[in-house]
């Protein structure tokens, strides 16, 4: 309704009152930065209800396979895992639904948080960060930021269309502050530091 | 140094004590100190409830009580936060600015013009929970707040530490609102007295014998309800353990 | 004491985890007792917030549950805080960008506009409540959607959007788990963020076992979010489409962003192949790098949390599907140039103040009887209705605590008193306070007259201060002792103890 557009901002610039003011510049406040980003990492994802998984020097996809101890079909979204289910083009944002893990490779981390970053370009299908039960995600360690000033100059942000944090499992605490995980989201999320190939 | 006392209408009324020690404490220190027996109010109550006009001819008197003077002091920092940062109701004259910039709660007085210390004959071997009125906390900054990060300081603790004997009783959250809020403790009475009651249960449970306060008026609701719930503290103005109260 | 506080609080380990909405510590109510409904709403009358404050008090364990739980949020906050070296810096930071935002919201608003359509997003423009809600169910009609999921949007409450979508045969689900407790209970959100948290776990049993055939007997926390995730789940799978609101719009890249903890936006966005986003006209900000500030800032302040398990970014809809964004003003544009009160606009809408305010923690949020509860809710509800709103200002200490957690420096405690002074310049005041402060202020302005008011006659009534003195009701004293008068007032003391300057003039 174009009336409307011309009528807000018509107000807004009618009721301007106070004055422009002008535009603070951010610093990225990573002076502190640790030298090992891996150890932040770790620690702020288990603060989130994540799960890192110890990395298996001889068999790298090994800790990937004693993650998954549900029965139900895994979907795999990456090269280095082998799953039940692969996503196709025919493959609807619905018919993730029936799976129970997802692997996934994560775009970054981001230390200060715990989060991990994932555009359509790592999860093909969007629903596959959300409606399976369970996620594994790989993280290639070269790819954590230290806080989210430094996560917000990548170039995921003008790249992609969806991008998003997830930081550690679904969870609500809606009912008397209980910790619950799983409220519309994935039940778990564990982490393997696995460099990209 | 010329200071007029100005002693708030409860305190005037209900405390005498506390306007009694204040005065004493500032003649201790060599100041000639005079309360102008014409006083009656900051404006406060008016001005808290929004009605201004109805507060300008208070106000007008309080300057007219108090321009001769180069300092104000006031056992109380909620009354002061009203003269310093909200007596706008009246033109703003020199005379006015004269008052509100120069009128000190009696902490901060003590602390930062006067610089006090010692307080060589005061003693208090109780055990004390101290209660910062929000206004002076978070408004006069005589003390750091929960809500922000800062440097932890204390002026009225600061000036207790000098007192022999004392001991401090630690209050879960330290901070909260006791429910006082002027005109708030009898417009919004249900909530106002549960917050007091609260506040008391805080300070029953951190085993204090003593409640100390720069502002009577907290105090007051405090009391009120402590006595209600049969609680067993005493209340009493910071003024009269610095003035050398025993108990 | 503040300073054992600080310490305590910097404890960077916690006994359990504690993301999220999480309480830090087990907070089970013992008791069930009925839930204490809000305020009563009658036509445009000004509400009393008190009458329902006085109820949600009376119900014990529900206000024991509510001011522990609040609390708690609020202590998790602090802890965060502490965590932060540059905690103030980012505060100046978020406030400042706010206030430049919207000191050019045209601009970057065309900005937005602009970038949005450029990646393929329709974007629509709603003066207020029932333009928004017009915008969307056309959008709706035209592609046939009987079934919309939901994440939580405190604007679409202001539009009473669910109300209308019923009325047209559209069926809402709300995909919080609050929000629906709240749906199916038919009842507001009583905080911005944790809308069910008036709630004890009995009543959402109830509400369960009533709306979706749980066992009315286990009010397990657990069971009862596992049960809202089975019944949901099906209705995201079959909706034909999806909607949420947005936390931050982020002018330079036309992106808007949303911050969840359940995930269910990013299910209500990806599921479904059409999705609109309702987002207030204040949400603008200018950049990337201002982002992180805000989500630095956002859930930290609100939960305590580091930062919400899912925040997610929408440039362009995703191939195949459609993305809408309908840009709602409903009084903010006249907000904007309100001398007093145009700061809060930089509200993002984090609770903080709501956690750490003390009538708010005892009173409950439905007790407001608006769509904004608590010190936020205090400045803007009068924007929205001045006469139906006009007590609320009445309801705060003005103790300041808001203003001082607020993470975009809103100087909240500063306009309830403005709020104060408007209402009763424009005569929305309540007649008994004129009238008590009408002659406090006359008694007080006369010191002849004032002295002899004075408790003299020591009855119980006149045993207290002007402005109480007044009031018939006697307020002061159901709950509290009245202080005992002493034999002599300070002035008489200082007359009979003093030399005395000269006795000033008369009046």
């Amino acid at each position: 309704m174009s009336g409307s557009r011309e009528a807000i901002l018509g107000a807004i610039r009618k009721n301007h009152v106070q004055g422009e003011r002008a535009r603070p510049a951010v610093p990225l406040f990573d002076q502190a930065a640790p030298f090992d980003l891996k150890a932040l990492f770790q620690r702020s994802l288990e603060r989130m209800g994540g799960r890192m998984l110890t990395p298996d020097a001889t068999d790298p996809m090994a800790p990937v396979r004693q993650a998954i101890v549900k029965p139900g079909p895994v979907l795999s979204c990456v090269p280095e895992f082998e799953g039940d289910m692969k996503i196709t083009p025919q493959t609807k944002p619905t018919d993730i639904a029936p799976v129970e893990y997802a692997v996934l490779r994560a775009a970054f981390g981001v230390a200060e948080t715990g989060s991990l970053c994932f555009t359509e370009k790592q999860l093909h299908v969007n629903t596959t960060g959300f409606l399976p039960q369970h996620l594994v995600i790989l993280l290639d360690p070269a790819q954590i930021v230290y806080n989210l000033h430094n996560a917000y100059q990548r170039p995921e942000w003008t790249q992609a269309h969806y991008a998003v944090f997830q930081s550690g499992p679904s969870a609500t605490a809606d009912i008397e502050g209980v910790l619950v995980h799983g409220a519309q989201g994935v039940r778990s999320l564990s982490v393997l530091f696995h460099p990209a190939s | 140094m010329k200071v007029g006392l100005f002693v708030p209408c409860y305190v005037d009324m209900f405390h005498p004590e506390t306007g009694i020690a204040t005065l004493e404490l500032l003649e201790r220190f060599g100041l000639s100190v005079e309360y102008p027996v014409d006083q009656t109010c900051c404006g406060q109550p008016m001005t808290n409830t929004g009605c201004e006009r109805e507060a300008a001819k208070t106000e007008e008197l309080f300057v007219r009580n108090f321009e001769k003077y180069d300092y104000v002091v006031t056992p109380s920092g909620s009354c002061t936060n009203q003269v310093r940062n909200n007596m706008t109701a009246i033109e703003q004259s020199d005379a006015v600015k004269h008052v509100r910039s120069r009128t000190y709660e009696l902490v901060e007085f003590l602390h930062d013009v006067l610089k006090v210390d010692a307080f060589p004959w005061a003693e208090f071997p109780h055990r004390v929970a101290l209660h910062n009125n929000c206004n002076t906390l978070r408004n006069l900054r005589i003390a750091s707040m929960s809500e922000r990060r800062e440097e932890p300081f204390s002026k009225p603790k600061a000036l207790l530490k000098m007192v022999r004997g004392i001991e401090f009783a630690d209050l879960t959250r330290p901070d909260e609102c006791c429910g006082f809020g002027g005109t708030f403790s009898v417009f919004e009475e249900g909530v106002s007295a549960k917050m007091g009651q609260d506040k008391v249960t805080d300070q029953l449970k951190s085993g204090a014998e003593y409640v100390t306060s720069s502002d009577s008026s907290c105090m007051m609701h405090q009391e009120g309800c402590a006595r209600r719930m049969g609680a067993n503290l005493k209340y009493i103005h910071i003024a009269q353990i610095l003035n050398g109260a025993r108990a | 004491m503040t300073a054992e506080l600080h310490e305590e609080l910097t404890d960077p380990h916690a006994d359990q985890l504690d993301h999220g909405a999480a309480s830090s510590r087990p907070l089970k109510s013992r008791i069930s007792e009925p839930q204490p409904r809000g305020a009563k709403i009658r036509g445009n009358r000004p509400v009393d917030q008190s009458e329902a404050a006085n109820r949600f008090m009376a119900a014990t364990e529900h206000e024991a549950m509510h001011d522990a739980r609040l609390w708690d949020l609020r202590q998790k906050r602090d802890k965060e805080m502490h965590g932060i070296e540059e905690w103030e810096e980012l505060r100046d930071l978020a406030s400042g960008i706010k206030e430049h935002t919207l000191s050019k919201l045209d601009y970057y608003l065309e900005l937005f506009e602009k970038n949005a359509t450029a990646n393929g997003i329709k974007v629509h423009w709603a003066k207020d409540g029932a333009e928004h809600n017009a915008i969307v169910l056309d959008i709706l009609r035209s592609r046939g959607v009987e079934l919309l999921i939901k994440s939580k949007s405190m604007l679409t409450e202001e539009c009473g959007f669910r109300e209308f979508m019923a009325k047209n045969n559209v069926e809402v689900i709300e995909t919080d788990l609050g929000e629906r407790i709240q749906q199916l209970d038919d009842e507001a959100p009583s905080h911005v963020v944790v809308p069910a948290v008036h709630k004890l776990r009995t009543d959402v049993a109830s509400v369960f076992a009533k709306t979706i055939g749980s066992d009315p007997d286990n009010a397990d926390a657990h069971y009862l979010t596992e049960c809202q995730r089975e019944a949901t789940r099906p209705l995201i799978l079959s909706a034909q489409a999806g909607m949420t609101g947005g936390n931050f719009v982020v002018a330079e890249t036309g992106t808007f962003v949303v911050c969840t903890n359940e995930g269910n936006a990013d299910l209500s966005a990806n599921t479904p192949p059409l999705h609109i986003a309702s987002i207030g006209i204040e949400k603008l900000i200018p950049g990337l790098d201002d982002l992180a500030v805000f989500i630095r800032l956002l859930s930290r302040s609100a939960l305590g949390s580091p930062i919400t398990q899912y925040t997610s970014h929408f440039r362009g809809p995703r191939e195949g599907s459609e993305m809408h964004v309908v840009l709602v003003d409903n009084g903010r544009s006249e907000r904007l140039g309100m001398e007093k009160f145009w700061p809060g606009l930089k509200c993002i809408r984090c609770g903080a103040c709501m956690n750490t305010c003390p009538v708010f923690r005892r009173s409950g949020g439905l007790s407001y009887g608006a769509t904004y509860a608590g010190p936020i809710g205090l400045i803007i509800d009068p924007t929205f209705n001045v006469h139906k709103y006009r007590n609320l200002p009445y309801s705060s200490t003005m103790n300041g605590s808001c203003t001082n957690v607020c993470p975009v420096k809103i100087n909240i405690h500063e306009q309830i008193a403005d709020w104060r002074r408007t209402l009763a310049g424009d005569g929305e005041i309540s007649p008994v306070k004129k009238v008590m402060m009408k002659a406090a202020g006359e008694v007080l302005a006369s010191p002849v007259v004032y002295r002899a008011s004075l408790p003299l006659g020591r009855s119980a009534l006149r045993h207290l201060p002007h402005f109480m003195l007044y009031n018939k009701l006697n307020t002061w004293g159901r709950k509290r002792d009245i202080p005992e008068t002493p034999k002599q007032t300070f002035n008489e003391w200082y007359r009979k103890n003093r030399k005395q300057p000269g006795e000033g003039e008369k009046s």
